[in-house]
Parts: structure tokens; sequence; C-alpha cells
């Protein structure tokens, strides 16, 4: 019989005939193409509204392309002739020729900026080539260099060489504070122009204060939520969720009123004669600022989760460890805060990972020494238009919060997260 | 009754293409408020085409990712003379040209009657503006700062002080409180010695600065009494002084001035309404009527000749501006050649310097 079933099995067939193995795939496939048809509106939404900016982020991070697109001909050179090669009068000629092309159209400029970027004070070298370039005469060699002598700066060539490749590493280079030097090698840039590594430092470790911070305060408030009687604890949970919904720059600048020199809390100190009039302290416009304003604004994001986790503790669990003899501090420790590691872990990753992306906050009250990695990254994509170095910077800050992320699971595991 | 629904629609069309609003990009504050004062209200009652004003810190870099990213919002923008030179360069604006331009209500050609390079190829100045400090009279009852060098001296003059948060302007006032003279000053911080001269007199004050980004910022600080002194655009000072009655005193002493120019971005949508409305701010009695809400100087001649009294009536503007005999005893041109080209470098250095403790 084993034999038998084993060498002709029995066909299972539907009614009409049909493998049952064939049907049923058939039958699932379409229960699945149904369900992926449901979903789909939501995936192509997810895939044009975040994951396609993020990977043009990350692009744009690698690839910069104004040397090269406004530069074509010197740029071809660069690609047949090796690393090392002496620049001769035909590099010069397609030099010329691209500066006369780009000066028409006006966008020598853009490529001078992006030889600018790796060194500064060429951007006019290149504005005035652009447009003094269609009167010069061959040899070009001779005529350029007359024209500015910088133009036989070995580094110059150097640099161009490099940002001849529209594909580039630079510019993460340029985002922990190194560069190439003119031979080529990496090196740290000039002590007083470190600034990446600094900001990127102050902004993790104040991002774990302020969760540091927002776990303190609201530990017992949530604590508190979740063990009043209903009446109270929807008045509390109000007071929790009023400041939520306000506008985040009202609540900043309701912060600037209260903590400047003349401010609120300032005064009410010098009225109570707690400070003298000349001792009015500095809360404001410094890490202070940002560090308690952050903490007031995303405490509730510590809240909520905490108080999701708390709420269907049953209390008889304490009660029990108690009448075993626990003292409060034990059963705290032992029974009650186990069971509400989920929504620390929760909560303390919600908090560190909007700190450490908070922009307007840390704009708005923090001065110089609570300006955090994202002002930078402001600064460079309003003020300096430097897209590739924000983009280089962004995409540290997003790969440094999935390590943080992938950390988590490994520790704490990420099935245990409990976010409401 | 179909027939007539259609045309009125068809109409309706027409007249909203014919009265394509002008969205201008400008400073905030009590700046923008003498621009629509002086340019935006009469010209649509000249014209019929609306105005619509949008503020900004500073209106050059969101031009230039408007136009990088194609997808232009503003039709006109109010900028600095070193950005209109580099915006131009890298071809992000619409030529504009001297040709185009109305000449003077006496009769003079605009290629006369502009200040010297008052217009470039793409941009026509509309003001002089000066970067000067200012300080809250009642706060000073005894010895009052007179020179750049008392705002960077915080033992004589203890206490908070307010400067723009980036380099231009700043460095320069850093060396000339440091004993530069005007004349030298760009020469000194062509060099890197010079540079570190600057950021080493910044230095001396760096933990008494609160940093200000908007124009606006400077007279609320002064006001709040969060900094003793600040640096700020002089026609912010004058409208809180003036027009608010705030107890605030300009220094002229190493102030650094430079023109202010309106620019049309390339692609702007509706580029003919916009050179209109070019031609009519910068027409003579526009810039003079300007001169009425604000203390700058307007960038033609035949203007200065109108500008009388503040809008209250009683305000001679002569004494409040940049540009007086008075005023331009120790001042600084702003020069456009020196920052065109080490905006980026000293601005990085600036952040650095900035971010360190």
């Amino acid at each position: 019989m084993a034999d038998l079933a084993a060498n002709d099995p029995v066909l299972l067939t539907t009614s009409d005939g049909r493998p049952l193995q064939e049907a049923l795939a058939q039958a699932q496939s379409k229960a699945k193409w149904r369900a992926f048809m449901l979903v789909a509106p939501l995936l192509a939404f997810i895939l044009i509204t975040f994951v396609s900016p993020i990977v043009q982020v990350l692009h744009q991070s690698v690839y910069n392309p104004k040397f090269s697109e406004n530069m074509p001909q010197i740029s071809a050179w660069f690609d047949q002739n090796p690393n090392g090669t002496e620049p001769d009068e035909a590099a010069y000629t397609a030099l010329v020729a691209d500066l006369v092309a780009a000066g028409a159209a006006k966008t020598v400029a853009v490529a001078g900026e992006r030889v600018n970027y790796e060194m500064p004070g060429t951007r006019s070298l290149f504005t005035k080539a652009g447009r003094e370039a269609k009167k010069l005469q061959p040899p070009f060699m001779e005529s350029l260099t007359k024209l500015d002598e910088n133009w036989a700066s070995p580094e110059l060539w150097g640099v161009m060489r490099r940002v001849s490749h529209a594909y580039t590493g630079d510019f993460y280079l340029a985002a922990v504070d190194l560069e190439r030097s003119p031979t080529g090698s990496i090196q740290q840039v000039p002590e007083n122009e470190r600034v990446y590594v600094n900001l990127f430092v102050r902004t993790f470790a104040l991002s774990a204060a302020i969760t540091f911070m927002c776990l303190l305060i609201g530990y017992p408030v949530a604590f508190l939520l979740a063990a009043l009687p209903m009446r109270y604890a929807s008045l509390l949970m109000i007071m929790v969720l009023l400041p939520f919904w306000t506008s985040l720059l009202v609540r900043t600048t309701a912060w600037m009123v209260l903590l400047q020199g003349q401010g609120v809390v300032n005064s009410l100190l010098v009225w109570a004669g707690i400070i003298a009039e000349d001792q009015r302290l500095v809360m404001i416009n410094n890490l202070m600022g940002t560090m308690i304003a952050m903490t007031h604004i995303l405490l509730p994001f510590m809240i909520l989760p905490l108080y999701s986790v708390m709420k269907p503790i049953p209390p008889s669990y304490v009660r029990a460890a108690r009448s075993l003899g626990a003292t409060s501090w034990t059963a705290f420790r032992r029974v009650y805060l186990p069971q509400t590691i989920p929504g620390i872990g929760a909560g303390g990753l919600l908090v560190f990972i909007l700190s450490v992306g908070y922009y307007i906050t840390p704009a708005l009250v923090g001065g110089a020494s609570g300006q955090l990695i994202s002002n930078l990254i402001a600064f460079h994509v309003n003020k300096s238009n430097n897209w590739s170095l924000a983009a280089a910077l962004a995409t540290i800050l997003l790969a440094s919060i999935l390590l943080l992320y992938w950390l988590y699971d490994k520790l704490v595991g990420i099935d245990k997260l409990k976010l409401g | 009754m179909k027939k007539l629904l259609v045309l009125s629609t068809a109409l309706t069309a027409v007249s909203f293409a014919a009265q394509a609003d002008v969205t201008v990009m400008s400073w905030g504050g009590a700046y923008t408020k003498s621009q629509v004062e002086a340019y935006h209200k009469p010209f649509t009652a000249a014209t019929g085409i609306n105005v619509i004003s949008v503020d900004s810190d500073n209106p050059a870099p969101q031009i230039k990712t408007q136009v990088e990213a194609g997808n232009v919002s503003i039709d006109v923008g109010d900028v600095e003379y070193a950005d209109a030179i580099r915006l131009c360069d890298e071809g992000m604006l619409e030529p504009i040209g001297m040709d185009v331009l109305p000449a003077g209500a006496d009769g003079t050609p605009a290629a006369d009657d502009f200040l010297p390079g008052a217009v470039t190829d793409c941009a026509v100045s509309t003001i002089v503006f000066s970067t000067v400090y200012g300080y809250d009279n009642t706060k000073f009852p005894d010895a009052k700062p007179t020179t750049m060098a008392d705002f960077f001296d915080t033992t004589k003059f203890p206490g908070k002080r307010g400067l723009r948060k980036g380099a231009k302007a700043n460095l320069e006032m850093a060396l000339m409180a440091d004993g530069v003279p005007a004349a030298d000053v760009y020469a000194t911080l062509g060099t890197p010695e010079g540079v570190d001269r600057a950021f080493a007199k910044l230095d001396t004050i760096k933990s008494d600065v609160i940093w200000w980004e908007a124009g606006a910022q400077p007279p609320q600080l002064l006001a709040d009494g969060e900094v003793m002194m600040s640096t700020a655009y002089n026609g912010r000072l004058f409208a809180a002084a003036v027009a608010e009655g705030k107890p605030f005193t300009t220094v002229w002493d190493g102030q650094v001035y430079e023109y202010d120019l309106f620019v049309i971005p390339k692609g702007a949508p509706n580029k003919d309404a916009a050179m209109e409305f070019v031609k009519f701010a910068t027409s003579t009695q526009a810039l003079a009527d300007q001169a009425a809400w604000i203390a700058y100087g307007p960038a033609r001649k035949s203007s200065g000749a109108l500008v009388g009294m503040y809008n209250d009536g009683k305000t001679e503007m002569a004494p409040y501006m940049p540009t007086s005999a008075a005023n331009l005893g120790n001042a600084l041109a702003s020069s456009y050649e020196f920052w065109v080209d080490h905006d980026g470098e000293l601005n990085d250095r600036f952040n650095a310097w900035l971010a360190s403790n």
C-alpha cells in the first residue's frame, strides 16, 4: 500500500475534475491579487511621497553634475588622460571652448560654484573667464594664464579633475569634516572649519538628554493617568493632549515669552527676591532653551505610549507582591516596571528619533549653542544652496537612526514595541 | 442663456488673465510696509494688477532654489547687491537692462539718473540701505556708545549684543572696531590673517551675542531689553524710533551701506506684469514716495530732490538717510566683488565658528 502511494499518488481533484492543488493556487492567487489591489493606492502613495524623495536625496548626496554638465569638453579630456597628466594645449583648448560656451549660456558660474566648494575663491575666476574667454586667441595655455595666472595652478587642475566626475563621495567627506588634500589623500579640515562632527555629537547627546527628561517627567504623569479614577484621569488627559494639539510654533513662542531675560519666569524670580535684578538667568538662546522647550513639546510622545501600556496592568499584581512581603520599591522594580518596558521603549524611541531631526524649536530658541545638525541641513538647503552636502548630512542622520533602530531590535526586540 | 453663460465664463477667464497678480518677495516688517505704500498700492491703482507680497529673511536663496527646482512662484524679488550679481551670473534672472527703464521725472535719461552702479544687467536698485547699530537710550543714562569700537567693548558697556547670523557686515564691522580704516577693510579681509583678525574680534563678544535673522528682530530685541545694543538695518531702527516712538538711537560710525535691488527670476509666472511693476516701482515718484515711509535713500538722483518729510508730516528725513553727509564720516560701501567670491567660504567658516564653543 505504501509502495503504491509512492509510485502512483492518488491525484486529488475538485468536483469538476480539476487537480485540487491547481484550483487552490488559482483561488488563492485571485484573493492575493484582490488584497494587493486594496493596498495598491496606499503603496503607490508611500512610494511617491516617501520612498522616492528619500531615494532622490540619497542620489543627490553622491551625484553633482554641475561641473561635468556645463564643462563637457574638459571633463572628456580628464576622462581620456589619466591622473597625473600635465595639462597640455589640448586641455586648455577644451577648457576655453567650455568657458566660451558656458559663458554664453550663463552657466559658467554654476560650474565655478562646484569648484568653489572644494577650493574657495575660485568662483570669480570662472565668471571672469566666462566673460573674457571669447576674446582669447590660441595658444590658449598662454592666453588663459595671462588672463589670470591662477589657471595654471596644479591645485585647481586637481580639483577640476575630481569634480569632473558627476558621481563623488566628496560630500560625505565634507559632512564629517574631512577633505582631500591636493595630493588626493584624505585629511581633516583645518580646526577652525570643523563643524559637522561636533554638531552630530551634540545632536545625539541632546536628544538622549531630552529623552531621559521626558521619561523622568512622563513616567509619573502616565502612572497617575492610569491609576486615577476616570473623572480625574480624563481631566488630566485633556491637560496632556491640549498642548499636543496646539501648534508647535505657538508653544515655542510661548517659551520665548516665558524664558527670556525680561520674561515671565525671570521677572517672577526677581519679584520674589530669589535673584537680584542684575542676575537674571539666561535660559533662552542657548542649549538650555532648546532643552526645556523640546522636552515640553515632545512630552506627549512619551506619556501616551506609557499610558497605553500602564492602563491594562491590573493593580492586583502589585498588591499581590506587597502581600507576599515585597517593599513598595521592590514591588515597583520587580513587578510593575518590567511590565512597562514596552512603553518606555516605544516612548523613548519616538522622542529620540523626533528630537534628532528637530528643526524649528532649536532655530527659534537655540541661539548659537543650541543649534542641531538639522539647522545646518536647513542652512545648506535654504541659504548656501549646497544641496549635495545637505543630502549627505541628511543621509548620515537617517543611517544613524536606522542603526539605532536595529540596535533596539537586537537589545529589546521590536515586537515588544507598543505605540498605543 | 447657455450662450451667455459661456460668454461670461470666457470673459472672466480673460479678465483673470489680464489681471494676473504680481507676487513680490521682500524682507517683511517696516520695509515691506514702505514698499506696499509706495509701490504696490499706487501700482494697483494705476494698472489694476494686484500685488501679493511675500516675506522672507532673504529672498535671494529662495529665488535660486525655485529656479533650480523649475518651480518659480515669485515674480519679483528684493535682493542684496552681491546676490543680484551672483544670481545673474548663474542665469537665474531675467535680463532687465537700463534701456527699458523710464527717464527721471525731470527728463534725465535713466542711465544718468540712477546712482553709479545702481542698475546691472538683471537688477534695478530701489534704495540704499545700511547696516548700523543702535541702542536703547534709557539703558545708557551716562556715557553713550558712539563708535563701532564701543559696540565690541563689553567692559565699558556691559550687556548683550544683537548681531545678524551670517558673515556679511559682521566681519567688516569687527575689523573697523579693531582699528582698520574703512578704506582698507576689504583688502584686509582678503587675506587669511585679516579673516582671523575679524573672527578674533568677534570672539571677544561671542558669549554676549544674541543672533538675529529677520530684519524685524533687532528692534524687538532692543524693545524687550534682551540686548543692550544690536546691529540692524537703519530703516528698521528709524521705523521703531519715529513711527513707534521707541527711545532708540542709531550710531552711524562704521555703517556698512549698499544697494537693495529688484530682480525678476527666470521663469517668473507673470513676467510681463513683473517687468511693468519694476519699471513703475523704480520711477522717480515711487522711489521718492518710499522715503516717506522708511529711512532708505532712493537710488535715483531725481528722487532725492523730492524727498521731504516722513509721512507724519513733521520729521525731516535727511538726517536719517545712510547717504547724508553727516552719517558718512566713517562709512563703508559694501563690496559686492568681495562677497560674490567669498560668501560661501566665509559663511562656512562663520558656521564652524558659531558651532564651536
